[in-house]
């Protein structure tokens, strides 16, 4: 009889080896699926993992690799502090909405000034926005208790709310010609979020991105903070006992990641995107979850789920082209990579005996 | 204000609560039994592709509901056997699960938008459905909507008054307390995870066949979540349940109304923030009981 038993300490090489196993077994289901859909699924799967690195249009899809991964390892990068001390942000979709809402807003009112200082003035905004809807949940929860999961999600129906009131009113383009949507912020030169290095994708929301990479893993490695995270997150008790003020740990974590949600914002709405429209956010925040899981919730593994999930973005556009697949569909593909991955998981904290052991 | 006519209003209330409560009653079981399935909004899209899939293909809504109830719970089966055999999180297992969600229905709904579904008939209930204002409001709806409040009812009599209750809120309370009187823990929970399902399918499908009535990709719009917050704002009781579905029922219909009446001067947009700020402003301000001693935590019989 084959039985589970809780390791002593979880095993660092299934760790390790957990989102690869899962990457295989998402490929293999999914193939599954899409044939059963009626698809060819070794073209589904090539066209969604090969296709945007190396197939016909690769020289156009390739630099969307590093614009896609940057939101989504910042946003991943903040949240994981939290989901580490079992804080659960799950808004960040309507904290980087309120980022670029903020930040557009300071740039438009700016506009058509060219002046050094509107940039980091959007980004100061872009932070602030997100960081303030944040702590709508987390003072909600210091305060009054309140599931920081429920009201975080709620705020994000109100964010795309607010988001279109503002593509059609206050932030419309004056010469948009009634069109909903804001005035072209990547075509302001003092705002424009433009790539660096040519056809690399390279922004300066990526930059930040692998700057947050190195410090989040400076501080969880070094800081007192990170310890404090850590240890909320696998005994709370103890953590108060510790000193850990919970109060304050929930401010925090919820703030770093709105900030960084709220950054992550700003610079697409002032780059990649360039404008503020209805159908401006894409589900990054969302997204961003499974990255930070994915990532084990660790730095550099954050880093590389970034660039991988971002793969799946693009190669979802292309099988949407090329293939008549909803959008969506990649959606599921990437619940289904979160499902297999926790799936897997389990043998990191437990391993199989064969034959009866003493009785629990 | 002036030309909204209360009886409509109040008749629209109970319609728009009921996709809301059918899957709160569900969830509520679900959590009863100590399991936290943040996966509602995508078990109930589920449900709503399932639904209008299965109806417009045979012709018969009821069919359909049972289609979706059934999608859904097998969909939730999912969550079940992650999170009680390979014990994984439940909050992380709840959300893929919505993600999933929503990707699925909108690969097989993928066909069906802008298809118009078979309608669903409304109750006859002579006498009653003439008594003024009463009739209107109580007595004009589909069977779905007296088939919610009899779930409700039934849920709160199984849990107060059945044995097999007692056994699912003790499970719930302290599974190694319930386990070493030896119930079985994982299978209550699995029964109560696919109970949940099935309910938040039938939700689904009363949005795409009777309250939109249409397939659209993402048309519960936070539903689940919603229904996840009526649980707590109902400290995990069923009565309560009804009257948060109905209170954000309220909210919904009245921010409807006002946008179809055109008299007040509020832009669309921040109308329909109203539900969603309702639903934040009640979970705040209402002290709500004491959860289930074992929400959320996972089960393994050696540990």
């Amino acid at each position: 009889m084959i039985r589970l038993e809780r390791r002593p300490e979880p095993s660092r090489a299934w760790t390790l080896a957990t989102p690869f196993v899962a990457v295989a077994l998402t490929m293999v289901a999914g193939g599954l699926l899409f044939a059963m859909l009626g698809k060819d699924p070794v073209a589904a799967i090539r066209t969604i993992f090969w296709d945007p690195l190396f197939g016909d249009f690769a020289s156009y899809s390739r630099p969307q690799l590093l614009v896609k991964a940057g939101p989504l390892i910042l946003i991943a990068i903040g949240l994981s502090l939290g989901f580490k001390a079992g804080i659960w942000n799950i808004g960040a979709e309507g904290q980087y909405i309120l980022g670029a809402i903020f930040a557009a807003a300071t740039g438009l009112a700016i506009y058509p000034a060219e002046s050094w200082i509107v940039f980091p003035a959007m980004i100061v905004a872009g932070a602030l926005g997100g960081l303030l809807w944040a702590m709508i949940p987390a003072l909600l929860k210091v305060r009054f208790g309140t599931n920081e999961v429920l009201v975080s999600l709620m705020l994000v129906y109100v964010a795309e709310a607010l988001l279109a009131s503002m593509s059609l009113g206050l932030l419309r383009n004056p010469e948009g010609m009634g069109f909903p949507g804001s005035r072209n912020l990547s075509q302001y030169p003092s705002a424009a979020n433009l790539e660096l290095l040519p056809n690399t994708g390279m922004h300066w929301g990526v930059l930040l991105a692998f700057v947050a990479v190195i410090v989040a893993q400076v501080v969880m490695a070094r800081h007192q903070l990170g310890y404090r995270i850590r240890l909320a997150g696998e005994s709370p008790r103890a953590a108060v006992f510790g000193g850990v003020n919970p109060g304050r740990l929930v401010v925090i974590c919820m703030g770093i990641s709105g900030a960084l949600a709220g950054l992550a914002g700003m610079f697409e709405v002032a780059g990649p995107a360039g404008r503020l429209s209805i159908d401006f956010n894409v589900g990054y925040g969302f997204t961003a979850i499974i990255v930070a899981f994915l990532g084990r919730l660790n730095p550099v593994g954050i880093l590389l789920a970034g660039l991988l999930m971002a793969l799946t973005y693009i190669g979802g556009e292309l099988a949407q082209l090329q293939m008549n697949l909803p959008l969506a569909a990649i959606q599921m593909f990437q619940g289904m990579l979160l499902f297999f991955l926790l799936a897997v998981d389990l043998l990191t904290h437990f391993r199989f005996r064969l034959g009866r052991g003493a009785v629990a | 204000m002036s030309n909204i006519d209360p009886v409509l209003l109040l008749s629209a209330l109970i319609v728009v609560s009921t996709p809301i409560l059918l899957a709160a009653i569900g969830e509520l079981v679900v959590e009863r039994a100590g399991v936290l399935n943040l996966g509602v909004e995508g078990m109930m899209i589920t449900g709503a592709v399932c639904g209008f899939v299965v109806a417009t293909a045979s012709g018969s809504p009821w069919l359909g509901f049972a289609g979706a109830a059934l999608g859904a719970a097998a969909l939730s089966m999912v969550f079940g056997v992650l999170t009680q055999v390979f014990l994984s999180n439940q909050v992380a297992t709840g959300l893929a699960l919505t993600l999933f969600g929503l990707g699925l229905s909108a690969l097989l709904g993928q066909g069906y938008i802008g298809v118009k579904g078979p309608s669903v008939p409304d109750l006859y209930l002579p006498l009653l459905r003439d008594i003024p204002v009463l009739g209107p409001v109580l007595f004009r709806h589909d069977i779905i909507v007296y088939l919610a409040l009899g779930i409700v009812a039934g849920v709160a009599w199984f849990l107060n008054r059945s044995r097999a209750g007692r056994v699912l809120r003790a499970v719930g309370e302290n599974h190694d307390a319930a386990h070493a009187l030896g119930y079985k823990v994982v299978r209550v929970r699995l029964m109560a995870i696919a109970f949940g399902g099935a309910c938040a399918g039938l939700g689904g499908a009363y949005l795409s066949l009777v309250r939109v009535p249409q397939w659209t990709e993402g048309m519960t719009a936070g539903a689940g979540w919603i229904a996840l917050a009526i649980v707590v704002f109902a400290s995990w009781r069923p009565g309560r349940l009804v009257l948060g579905a109905w209170l954000f029922g309220g909210t919904t219909a009245l921010q409807l109304a006002l946008q179809a009446s055109g008299g007040v001067q509020i832009p669309i947009e921040y109308l329909q923030m109203a539900p969603y700020l309702a639903t934040i402003l009640v979970l705040v301000i209402l002290r709500t009981g004491r959860a289930p001693g074992s929400l959320g935590r996972s089960f393994h019989a050696s540990s």
